[in-house]
Protein backbone atom coordinates (compact mmCIF):
# COMPACT_ATOMS: atom_id res chain seq x y z
CA UNK A 1 0.00 0.00 0.00
CA UNK A 2 1.27 3.43 -0.84
CA UNK A 3 1.45 6.23 1.70
CA UNK A 4 -1.43 7.92 -0.06
CA UNK A 5 -3.74 4.94 0.44
CA UNK A 6 -2.77 4.65 4.11
CA UNK A 7 -3.44 8.34 4.68
CA UNK A 8 -6.74 8.04 2.84
CA UNK A 9 -7.79 5.14 5.09
CA UNK A 10 -6.90 6.98 8.31
CA UNK A 11 -8.47 10.28 7.25
CA UNK A 12 -11.54 8.64 5.71
CA UNK A 13 -12.31 6.58 8.82
CA UNK A 14 -11.64 9.67 10.96
CA UNK A 15 -13.99 11.74 8.83
CA UNK A 16 -16.79 9.18 9.13
CA UNK A 17 -16.32 8.74 12.89
CA UNK A 18 -16.33 12.49 13.56
CA UNK A 19 -19.31 13.02 11.25
CA UNK A 20 -21.23 10.38 13.21
CA UNK A 21 -20.09 12.08 16.41
CA UNK A 22 -21.50 15.36 15.16
CA UNK A 23 -25.03 13.99 14.73
CA UNK A 24 -25.11 11.64 17.72
CA UNK A 25 -23.73 13.82 20.54
CA UNK A 26 -26.42 15.30 22.79
CA UNK A 27 -24.12 18.03 24.06
CA UNK A 28 -24.11 20.84 21.45
CA UNK A 29 -20.50 21.87 22.14
CA UNK A 30 -19.29 18.27 21.80
CA UNK A 31 -21.21 18.06 18.55
CA UNK A 32 -19.62 21.28 17.27
CA UNK A 33 -16.12 20.15 18.21
CA UNK A 34 -16.69 16.88 16.37
CA UNK A 35 -17.57 18.92 13.31
CA UNK A 36 -14.34 20.89 13.69
CA UNK A 37 -12.39 17.62 13.80
CA UNK A 38 -14.34 16.49 10.74
CA UNK A 39 -13.26 19.60 8.81
CA UNK A 40 -9.66 18.80 9.69
CA UNK A 41 -10.07 15.28 8.30
CA UNK A 42 -11.58 16.67 5.09
CA UNK A 43 -8.73 19.13 4.84
CA UNK A 44 -6.28 16.23 5.13
CA UNK A 45 -8.15 14.40 2.36
CA UNK A 46 -7.78 17.45 0.10
CA UNK A 47 -4.06 17.44 0.86
CA UNK A 48 -3.73 13.84 -0.33
CA UNK A 49 -5.26 15.08 -3.60
CA UNK A 50 -2.59 17.84 -3.85
CA UNK A 51 -5.16 20.61 -3.36
CA UNK A 52 -3.21 22.63 -0.79
CA UNK A 53 -5.12 25.86 -1.19
CA UNK A 54 -8.52 24.24 -0.78
CA UNK A 55 -7.24 22.26 2.19
CA UNK A 56 -6.01 25.32 4.06
CA UNK A 57 -9.07 27.39 3.19
CA UNK A 58 -11.27 24.56 4.46
CA UNK A 59 -9.66 24.94 7.89
CA UNK A 60 -9.43 28.74 7.73
CA UNK A 61 -13.04 29.37 6.73
CA UNK A 62 -15.04 26.46 8.11
CA UNK A 63 -13.15 25.36 11.20
CA UNK A 64 -11.63 28.71 12.05
CA UNK A 65 -14.37 31.20 11.25
CA UNK A 66 -17.77 29.55 10.92
CA UNK A 67 -17.37 26.99 13.71
CA UNK A 68 -15.94 29.60 16.06
CA UNK A 69 -19.12 31.61 15.49
CA UNK A 70 -21.26 28.52 16.04
CA UNK A 71 -19.51 27.70 19.32
CA UNK A 72 -19.77 31.37 20.27
CA UNK A 73 -23.54 31.36 19.75
CA UNK A 74 -23.95 28.07 21.63
CA UNK A 75 -22.09 29.60 24.56
CA UNK A 76 -23.98 32.90 24.42
CA UNK A 77 -27.36 31.17 24.46
CA UNK A 78 -25.98 28.69 27.01
CA UNK A 79 -27.69 25.76 25.31
CA UNK A 80 -27.76 22.84 27.69
CA UNK A 81 -27.83 19.15 26.89
CA UNK A 82 -30.64 18.39 24.52
CA UNK A 83 -33.28 16.34 26.33
CA UNK A 84 -33.88 12.89 24.94
CA UNK A 85 -37.09 13.59 23.09
CA UNK A 86 -39.53 11.14 21.69
CA UNK A 87 -38.72 10.12 18.14
CA UNK A 88 -41.67 10.05 15.79
CA UNK A 89 -41.92 9.24 12.12
CA UNK A 90 -43.11 12.28 10.21
CA UNK A 91 -43.35 12.82 6.48
CA UNK A 92 -40.17 14.94 6.69
CA UNK A 93 -38.14 12.12 8.10
CA UNK A 94 -39.42 9.67 5.50
CA UNK A 95 -38.51 12.12 2.71
CA UNK A 96 -35.10 12.64 4.29
CA UNK A 97 -34.45 8.92 4.32
CA UNK A 98 -35.54 8.63 0.66
CA UNK A 99 -33.21 11.42 -0.48
CA UNK A 100 -30.30 10.15 1.58
CA UNK A 101 -30.83 6.69 0.12
CA UNK A 102 -30.91 8.15 -3.39
CA UNK A 103 -27.52 9.84 -2.84
CA UNK A 104 -26.00 6.59 -1.55
CA UNK A 105 -27.30 4.71 -4.61
CA UNK A 106 -25.94 7.40 -6.95
CA UNK A 107 -22.50 7.37 -5.36
CA UNK A 108 -22.35 3.58 -5.46
CA UNK A 109 -23.39 3.64 -9.12
CA UNK A 110 -20.61 6.10 -9.96
CA UNK A 111 -18.05 4.19 -7.93
CA UNK A 112 -18.94 0.78 -9.40
CA UNK A 113 -19.36 2.12 -12.91
CA UNK A 114 -15.97 3.81 -13.19
CA UNK A 115 -12.80 1.94 -14.01
CA UNK A 116 -10.52 1.65 -10.96
CA UNK A 117 -7.42 2.82 -12.81
CA UNK A 118 -8.92 6.23 -13.45
CA UNK A 119 -9.33 6.85 -9.74
CA UNK A 120 -6.12 5.41 -8.37
CA UNK A 121 -3.88 7.88 -10.17
CA UNK A 122 -3.60 11.62 -9.84
CA UNK A 123 -3.21 13.64 -12.98
CA UNK A 124 0.29 15.02 -13.41
CA UNK A 125 -1.20 18.49 -13.63
CA UNK A 126 -2.86 18.21 -10.20
CA UNK A 127 0.12 19.67 -8.34
CA UNK A 128 -0.02 22.96 -10.26
CA UNK A 129 -3.81 22.99 -10.43
CA UNK A 130 -4.11 22.90 -6.65
CA UNK A 131 -1.72 25.81 -6.13
CA UNK A 132 -2.95 29.24 -5.14
CA UNK A 133 -1.77 30.87 -8.39
CA UNK A 134 -3.82 28.70 -10.71
CA UNK A 135 -6.97 29.03 -8.61
CA UNK A 136 -6.51 32.80 -8.51
CA UNK A 137 -5.95 32.99 -12.25
CA UNK A 138 -9.10 31.02 -13.04
CA UNK A 139 -11.15 32.84 -10.42
CA UNK A 140 -10.23 36.34 -11.60
CA UNK A 141 -10.38 35.67 -15.33
CA UNK A 142 -12.80 32.95 -16.30
CA UNK A 143 -15.15 33.25 -13.31
CA UNK A 144 -14.78 36.95 -12.53
CA UNK A 145 -18.46 37.78 -13.01
CA UNK A 146 -19.87 35.00 -10.77
CA UNK A 147 -17.19 35.85 -8.21
CA UNK A 148 -18.27 39.50 -8.05
CA UNK A 149 -21.96 38.56 -7.99
CA UNK A 150 -21.34 36.28 -5.01
CA UNK A 151 -19.60 39.11 -3.17
CA UNK A 152 -22.63 41.33 -3.83
CA UNK A 153 -24.88 38.57 -2.50
CA UNK A 154 -22.82 38.33 0.68
CA UNK A 155 -22.89 42.11 1.06
CA UNK A 156 -26.68 42.21 0.80
CA UNK A 157 -26.94 39.43 3.39
CA UNK A 158 -24.66 41.42 5.67
CA UNK A 159 -26.73 44.59 5.29
CA UNK A 160 -29.91 42.58 5.83
CA UNK A 161 -28.56 41.17 9.08
CA UNK A 162 -27.61 44.63 10.32
CA UNK A 163 -31.07 46.02 9.50
CA UNK A 164 -32.82 43.12 11.23
CA UNK A 165 -30.67 43.56 14.32
CA UNK A 166 -31.20 47.35 14.36
CA UNK A 167 -34.97 47.08 14.17
CA UNK A 168 -35.12 45.19 17.45
CA UNK A 169 -33.06 47.78 19.28
CA UNK A 170 -35.08 50.81 18.15
CA UNK B 1 38.00 17.04 13.54
CA UNK B 2 37.69 16.43 9.82
CA UNK B 3 36.49 12.87 10.33
CA UNK B 4 33.72 14.05 12.71
CA UNK B 5 32.58 16.60 10.16
CA UNK B 6 32.61 13.90 7.48
CA UNK B 7 30.57 11.52 9.62
CA UNK B 8 27.99 14.21 10.37
CA UNK B 9 27.88 15.05 6.69
CA UNK B 10 27.31 11.40 5.80
CA UNK B 11 24.55 10.98 8.39
CA UNK B 12 22.78 14.15 7.27
CA UNK B 13 23.18 13.08 3.64
CA UNK B 14 21.57 9.75 4.45
CA UNK B 15 18.74 11.50 6.32
CA UNK B 16 18.16 13.96 3.49
CA UNK B 17 17.24 11.16 1.10
CA UNK B 18 13.54 11.51 0.45
CA UNK B 19 11.96 8.25 1.62
CA UNK B 20 9.10 7.72 4.04
CA UNK B 21 11.14 6.44 6.98
CA UNK B 22 13.64 9.31 6.86
CA UNK B 23 10.88 11.86 6.56
CA UNK B 24 9.15 10.41 9.62
CA UNK B 25 12.36 10.26 11.67
CA UNK B 26 13.38 13.77 10.68
CA UNK B 27 9.93 15.24 11.34
CA UNK B 28 9.79 13.75 14.82
CA UNK B 29 13.32 14.95 15.60
CA UNK B 30 12.65 18.45 14.30
CA UNK B 31 9.32 18.54 16.14
CA UNK B 32 11.19 17.76 19.35
CA UNK B 33 13.60 20.55 18.52
CA UNK B 34 10.76 23.05 18.06
CA UNK B 35 9.22 21.94 21.36
CA UNK B 36 12.51 22.58 23.10
CA UNK B 37 12.93 25.96 21.42
CA UNK B 38 9.48 26.94 22.67
CA UNK B 39 10.18 25.76 26.22
CA UNK B 40 13.50 27.58 26.39
CA UNK B 41 12.10 30.79 24.89
CA UNK B 42 9.07 30.70 27.19
CA UNK B 43 11.20 30.12 30.28
CA UNK B 44 13.51 32.93 29.29
CA UNK B 45 10.54 35.22 28.54
CA UNK B 46 8.99 34.62 31.95
CA UNK B 47 12.26 35.70 33.50
CA UNK B 48 12.64 38.63 31.11
CA UNK B 49 9.09 39.82 31.73
CA UNK B 50 9.61 39.90 35.48
CA UNK B 51 13.03 41.51 35.18
CA UNK B 52 11.90 44.19 32.70
CA UNK B 53 8.75 45.01 34.68
CA UNK B 54 10.84 45.31 37.82
CA UNK B 55 13.29 47.55 36.03
CA UNK B 56 10.46 49.78 34.81
CA UNK B 57 9.03 50.03 38.32
CA UNK B 58 12.34 50.61 40.14
CA UNK B 59 12.37 47.17 41.72
CA UNK B 60 14.94 44.39 41.63
CA UNK B 61 12.78 41.57 40.32
CA UNK B 62 13.75 37.92 40.82
CA UNK B 63 17.33 37.77 42.11
CA UNK B 64 17.54 34.87 44.54
CA UNK B 65 17.38 31.69 42.42
CA UNK B 66 20.57 31.36 40.38
CA UNK B 67 22.65 34.19 38.91
CA UNK B 68 20.46 37.26 38.24
CA UNK B 69 17.48 35.06 39.18
CA UNK B 70 17.89 33.18 35.91
CA UNK B 71 16.70 29.90 37.43
CA UNK B 72 13.45 31.47 38.64
CA UNK B 73 11.38 29.95 35.77
CA UNK B 74 12.62 26.50 36.81
CA UNK B 75 11.38 27.11 40.34
CA UNK B 76 8.06 28.37 38.93
CA UNK B 77 7.59 25.24 36.85
CA UNK B 78 8.42 22.98 39.82
CA UNK B 79 5.82 24.86 41.84
CA UNK B 80 3.21 24.44 39.12
CA UNK B 81 3.94 20.72 38.79
CA UNK B 82 3.64 20.00 42.49
CA UNK B 83 0.45 21.98 42.94
CA UNK B 84 -2.84 20.16 43.32
CA UNK B 85 -4.73 19.93 40.05
CA UNK B 86 -8.27 21.05 40.88
CA UNK B 87 -11.13 20.98 38.43
CA UNK B 88 -14.55 22.34 39.42
CA UNK B 89 -17.29 19.87 40.30
CA UNK B 90 -19.69 21.04 37.61
CA UNK B 91 -17.10 21.49 34.90
CA UNK B 92 -17.23 19.54 31.68
CA UNK B 93 -14.20 17.37 32.51
CA UNK B 94 -13.25 16.40 28.97
CA UNK B 95 -13.30 19.89 27.48
CA UNK B 96 -11.81 21.37 30.63
CA UNK B 97 -8.82 19.15 30.02
CA UNK B 98 -8.79 19.59 26.25
CA UNK B 99 -8.76 23.43 26.21
CA UNK B 100 -5.18 24.05 27.42
CA UNK B 101 -3.97 21.28 25.11
CA UNK B 102 -5.53 23.02 22.09
CA UNK B 103 -3.96 26.33 23.09
CA UNK B 104 -0.43 25.00 23.38
CA UNK B 105 -0.69 22.61 20.41
CA UNK B 106 -1.70 25.43 18.07
CA UNK B 107 1.14 27.65 19.29
CA UNK B 108 3.69 24.89 18.65
CA UNK B 109 2.31 24.00 15.21
CA UNK B 110 2.50 27.62 14.06
CA UNK B 111 6.13 27.85 15.10
CA UNK B 112 6.83 24.76 12.98
CA UNK B 113 5.79 26.69 9.86
CA UNK B 114 7.44 29.98 10.84
CA UNK B 115 11.00 28.81 11.57
CA UNK B 116 12.89 29.89 8.44
CA UNK B 117 13.94 27.34 5.83
CA UNK B 118 17.71 27.64 6.15
CA UNK B 119 19.71 24.74 4.77
CA UNK B 120 23.19 23.32 4.39
CA UNK B 121 24.46 21.33 1.43
CA UNK B 122 25.30 17.73 2.31
CA UNK B 123 26.91 14.88 0.43
CA UNK B 124 28.47 14.78 -3.01
CA UNK B 125 25.27 15.86 -4.82
CA UNK B 126 24.82 18.94 -2.64
CA UNK B 127 21.44 17.88 -1.34
CA UNK B 128 19.72 20.55 0.74
CA UNK B 129 19.34 19.60 4.39
CA UNK B 130 16.70 21.83 6.00
CA UNK B 131 16.69 22.68 9.67
CA UNK B 132 13.03 23.66 9.82
CA UNK B 133 10.15 21.22 10.24
CA UNK B 134 8.13 22.33 7.23
CA UNK B 135 10.35 24.19 4.77
CA UNK B 136 8.82 25.79 1.67
CA UNK B 137 5.15 25.21 2.39
CA UNK B 138 3.68 26.99 -0.61
CA UNK B 139 0.59 28.11 1.31
CA UNK B 140 2.63 28.85 4.44
CA UNK B 141 1.07 32.18 5.37
CA UNK B 142 -2.45 30.76 4.98
CA UNK B 143 -1.53 27.84 7.23
CA UNK B 144 -0.48 30.33 9.91
CA UNK B 145 -3.74 32.27 9.59
CA UNK B 146 -5.80 29.06 9.66
CA UNK B 147 -4.05 27.75 12.77
CA UNK B 148 -4.35 31.14 14.51
CA UNK B 149 -8.09 31.07 13.92
CA UNK B 150 -8.26 27.57 15.45
CA UNK B 151 -6.45 28.86 18.54
CA UNK B 152 -9.61 30.71 19.57
CA UNK B 153 -11.18 27.36 20.48
CA UNK B 154 -8.73 26.82 23.33
CA UNK B 155 -9.76 30.01 25.08
CA UNK B 156 -13.47 29.68 24.25
CA UNK B 157 -13.70 26.07 25.46
CA UNK B 158 -11.76 26.89 28.62
CA UNK B 159 -14.25 29.63 29.43
CA UNK B 160 -17.28 27.50 28.65
CA UNK B 161 -16.26 24.23 30.25
CA UNK B 162 -15.33 25.79 33.60
CA UNK B 163 -19.02 26.43 34.29
CA UNK B 164 -18.28 29.72 35.97
CA UNK B 165 -19.72 33.06 34.88
CA UNK B 166 -16.40 34.92 35.07
CA UNK B 167 -14.70 32.27 32.99
CA UNK B 168 -17.51 32.35 30.46
CA UNK B 169 -17.37 36.14 30.20
CA UNK B 170 -13.59 35.96 29.76
CA UNK B 171 -13.92 33.30 27.08
CA UNK B 172 -16.61 35.26 25.21
CA UNK B 173 -14.64 38.50 25.35
CA UNK B 174 -11.52 36.81 24.19
CA UNK B 175 -13.14 35.05 21.23
CA UNK B 176 -14.93 38.24 20.16
CA UNK B 177 -11.65 40.11 20.37
CA UNK B 178 -9.68 37.50 18.48
CA UNK B 179 -12.28 37.24 15.70
CA UNK B 180 -12.35 41.03 15.30
CA UNK B 181 -8.61 41.47 15.12
CA UNK B 182 -7.93 38.41 12.98
CA UNK B 183 -9.70 40.24 10.18
CA UNK B 184 -7.46 43.30 10.14
CA UNK B 185 -4.47 41.04 10.69
CA UNK B 186 -5.28 39.05 7.55
CA UNK B 187 -5.95 42.19 5.52
CA UNK B 188 -2.81 43.97 6.74
CA UNK B 189 -0.50 41.31 5.38
CA UNK B 190 -2.07 41.30 1.90
CA UNK B 191 0.18 44.23 0.98
CA UNK B 192 3.21 42.12 1.87
CA UNK B 193 1.88 39.19 -0.13
CA UNK B 194 1.35 41.47 -3.14
CA UNK B 195 4.97 42.63 -2.99
CA UNK B 196 6.35 39.11 -2.48
CA UNK B 197 3.92 37.52 -4.95
CA UNK B 198 3.87 34.35 -2.89
CA UNK B 199 2.38 32.77 0.23
CA UNK B 200 5.56 30.82 0.89
CA UNK B 201 7.33 32.14 3.99
CA UNK B 202 10.72 31.57 2.43
CA UNK B 203 9.83 33.47 -0.76
CA UNK B 204 8.56 36.32 1.40
CA UNK B 205 11.97 36.44 3.11
CA UNK B 206 13.97 36.23 -0.11
CA UNK B 207 11.85 39.00 -1.66
CA UNK B 208 13.16 41.29 1.10
CA UNK B 209 16.81 40.37 0.61
CA UNK B 210 19.56 42.99 0.99
CA UNK B 211 17.78 45.29 3.40
CA UNK B 212 14.65 45.84 1.28
CA UNK B 213 12.52 45.07 4.30
CA UNK B 214 8.78 45.36 4.03
CA UNK B 215 8.59 47.62 7.07
CA UNK B 216 9.90 50.43 4.82
CA UNK B 217 7.34 49.80 2.07
CA UNK B 218 4.43 48.79 4.30
CA UNK B 219 4.72 50.88 7.48
CA UNK B 220 0.96 51.03 7.94
CA UNK B 221 0.64 47.28 7.40
CA UNK B 222 3.35 46.72 9.98
CA UNK B 223 1.63 48.87 12.60
CA UNK B 224 -1.76 47.25 12.02
CA UNK B 225 -0.26 43.78 12.14
CA UNK B 226 1.65 44.62 15.32
CA UNK B 227 -1.43 45.96 17.09
CA UNK B 228 -3.48 42.97 15.94
CA UNK B 229 -0.75 40.68 17.30
CA UNK B 230 -1.09 42.29 20.70
CA UNK B 231 -4.82 41.62 20.57
CA UNK B 232 -4.36 38.06 19.31
CA UNK B 233 -2.00 37.17 22.13
CA UNK B 234 -4.35 38.75 24.70
CA UNK B 235 -1.63 40.94 26.09
CA UNK B 236 -1.86 44.43 27.50
CA UNK B 237 -3.27 46.84 26.43
CA UNK B 238 -5.65 44.21 25.02
CA UNK B 239 -5.72 41.85 28.00
CA UNK B 240 -9.45 42.25 28.63
CA UNK B 241 -10.10 38.50 28.62
CA UNK B 242 -8.21 38.25 31.88
CA UNK B 243 -8.90 41.69 33.36
CA UNK B 244 -8.44 40.93 37.06
CA UNK B 245 -10.59 43.70 38.57
CA UNK B 246 -13.64 42.66 36.54
CA UNK B 247 -13.26 39.00 35.76
CA UNK B 248 -11.04 37.47 38.49
CA UNK B 249 -8.74 35.60 36.09
CA UNK B 250 -10.90 35.43 32.97
CA UNK B 251 -11.04 32.15 31.09
CA UNK B 252 -8.39 30.48 33.25
CA UNK B 253 -9.98 31.33 36.61
CA UNK B 254 -10.79 27.68 37.28
CA UNK B 255 -7.45 26.28 36.20
CA UNK B 256 -4.69 25.31 38.58
CA UNK B 257 -1.41 23.46 38.56
CA UNK B 258 0.11 22.52 35.23
CA UNK B 259 -3.14 23.05 33.31
CA UNK B 260 -2.82 26.71 34.18
CA UNK B 261 0.85 26.35 33.38
CA UNK B 262 -0.04 25.27 29.84
CA UNK B 263 -2.11 28.42 29.29
CA UNK B 264 0.75 30.46 30.66
CA UNK B 265 3.16 28.67 28.34
CA UNK B 266 0.79 29.15 25.40
CA UNK B 267 0.70 32.91 26.01
CA UNK B 268 4.47 33.16 25.79
CA UNK B 269 4.64 30.72 22.90
CA UNK B 270 2.07 32.85 21.06
CA UNK B 271 4.17 35.94 21.71
CA UNK B 272 7.17 34.15 20.25
CA UNK B 273 5.28 32.98 17.16
CA UNK B 274 3.74 36.43 16.58
CA UNK B 275 7.18 38.00 16.78
CA UNK B 276 8.55 35.37 14.41
CA UNK B 277 5.74 36.02 11.91
CA UNK B 278 6.28 39.79 12.18
CA UNK B 279 10.00 39.28 11.63
CA UNK B 280 9.37 37.13 8.57
CA UNK B 281 6.80 39.43 7.02
CA UNK B 282 8.17 42.87 7.77
CA UNK B 283 11.71 42.71 9.12
CA UNK B 284 13.33 40.62 6.41
CA UNK B 285 13.33 37.31 8.31
CA UNK B 286 16.89 35.97 8.48
CA UNK B 287 18.17 38.61 6.08
CA UNK B 288 21.31 40.18 7.50
CA UNK B 289 22.56 42.75 4.97
CA UNK B 290 26.15 42.41 6.14
CA UNK B 291 26.47 38.60 6.14
CA UNK B 292 27.32 38.09 2.49
CA UNK B 293 29.26 41.24 1.72
CA UNK B 294 31.29 41.76 4.88
CA UNK B 295 31.76 38.22 6.15
CA UNK B 296 31.86 36.64 2.69
CA UNK B 297 29.58 33.74 3.64
CA UNK B 298 28.02 31.43 1.08
CA UNK B 299 24.54 29.94 1.09
CA UNK B 300 24.42 26.38 2.32
CA UNK B 301 27.35 26.49 4.74
CA UNK B 302 26.96 25.81 8.43
CA UNK B 303 28.30 29.24 9.36
CA UNK B 304 25.70 30.92 7.14
CA UNK B 305 22.95 28.93 8.83
CA UNK B 306 24.20 30.04 12.24
CA UNK B 307 24.33 33.69 11.14
CA UNK B 308 20.82 33.42 9.65
CA UNK B 309 19.35 31.83 12.76
CA UNK B 310 21.19 34.34 14.92
CA UNK B 311 19.80 37.27 12.92
CA UNK B 312 16.31 35.82 12.95
CA UNK B 313 16.22 35.26 16.69
CA UNK B 314 17.85 38.62 17.41
CA UNK B 315 14.99 40.33 15.56
CA UNK B 316 12.45 38.11 17.30
CA UNK B 317 13.85 39.00 20.70
CA UNK B 318 13.86 42.71 19.91
CA UNK B 319 10.14 42.42 19.15
CA UNK B 320 9.53 40.33 22.26
CA UNK B 321 11.18 43.03 24.34
CA UNK B 322 8.82 45.52 22.69
CA UNK B 323 5.84 43.31 23.65
CA UNK B 324 6.94 43.37 27.29
CA UNK B 325 7.75 47.07 27.19
CA UNK B 326 4.24 47.89 25.95
CA UNK B 327 2.58 45.66 28.53
CA UNK B 328 4.19 47.46 31.45
CA UNK B 329 3.71 51.00 30.16
CA UNK B 330 0.20 51.18 28.68
CA UNK B 331 -3.11 50.93 30.58
CA UNK B 332 -5.83 48.51 29.55
CA UNK B 333 -8.47 49.51 26.97
CA UNK B 334 -12.14 49.72 27.80
CA UNK B 335 -14.16 47.09 25.96
CA UNK B 336 -16.03 49.47 23.64
CA UNK B 337 -12.78 51.29 22.84
CA UNK B 338 -11.26 47.97 21.86
CA UNK B 339 -14.11 47.08 19.53
CA UNK B 340 -14.18 50.59 18.01
CA UNK B 341 -10.47 50.46 17.34
CA UNK B 342 -10.74 47.05 15.74
CA UNK B 343 -13.74 47.64 13.48
CA UNK B 344 -13.82 51.38 12.85
CA UNK B 345 -10.13 52.26 12.65
CA UNK B 346 -7.97 49.25 11.85
CA UNK B 347 -10.27 47.51 9.39
CA UNK B 348 -10.79 50.55 7.09
CA UNK B 349 -7.10 51.43 7.36
CA UNK B 350 -6.02 47.95 6.32
CA UNK B 351 -8.45 48.02 3.38
CA UNK B 352 -7.06 51.40 2.34
CA UNK B 353 -3.57 49.96 2.63
CA UNK B 354 -4.43 47.23 0.10
CA UNK B 355 -5.91 49.78 -2.28
CA UNK B 356 -2.91 52.13 -2.10
CA UNK B 357 -0.40 49.27 -2.39
CA UNK B 358 -2.18 47.93 -5.46
CA UNK B 359 -2.40 51.40 -7.03
CA UNK B 360 1.27 52.17 -6.47
CA UNK B 361 2.32 48.78 -7.82
CA UNK B 362 0.21 49.34 -10.96
CA UNK B 363 1.76 52.79 -11.46
CA UNK B 364 5.28 51.44 -11.02
CA UNK B 365 4.53 48.69 -13.52
CA UNK B 366 3.21 51.30 -15.95
CA UNK B 367 6.47 53.22 -15.77
CA UNK B 368 8.44 50.02 -15.99
CA UNK B 369 10.19 50.41 -12.64
CA UNK B 370 8.83 47.21 -11.13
Amino acid sequence: MSLQVIMFMILGVGAIVTALGTITRRNPVASAMNLVAHFFMLSGLYLTLQAQFVAVVQVLVYAGAIMVLVVFVIMLLNVGKEEAHHESFTIRKVLGLVFAGAIVVQMLAIYLGSSPSAMSQLSSKSLTLGATESIGTVLFNQYLFPFEVISLLLLSALIGAVILAKRKVD
Amino acid sequence: MDSIAQTIDAVLYWLAQPNILNILVLSVAKGGLVLNIILVIAAFLVWLERKVSAWMQYRDGPNRVGPFGLLQPLADVLKLYTKEDISPKNADKFFHRLAPVISIAIAISILCVVIPATYIYVGPEKLKFYFSVAPNVNVGMLVILALTSIGVFGVTLAGWSSNNKYSLMGGLRSSAQMISYELSMGLALIGVLMIAGSLDMNNIITSQANGKWNIFFQPLGFIIFLVASFAETNRAPFDLPEAEPELVGGYHTEYSGMKFGLFYLAEYANMATSSAVLTTLFLGGYDAPFAKELLGLQDGTLLMVLVQFGTFFAKVFALLFFFIWVRWTLPRFRYDQLMNLGWKVMLPLSLANILVTGGVMLLLKQFGIL
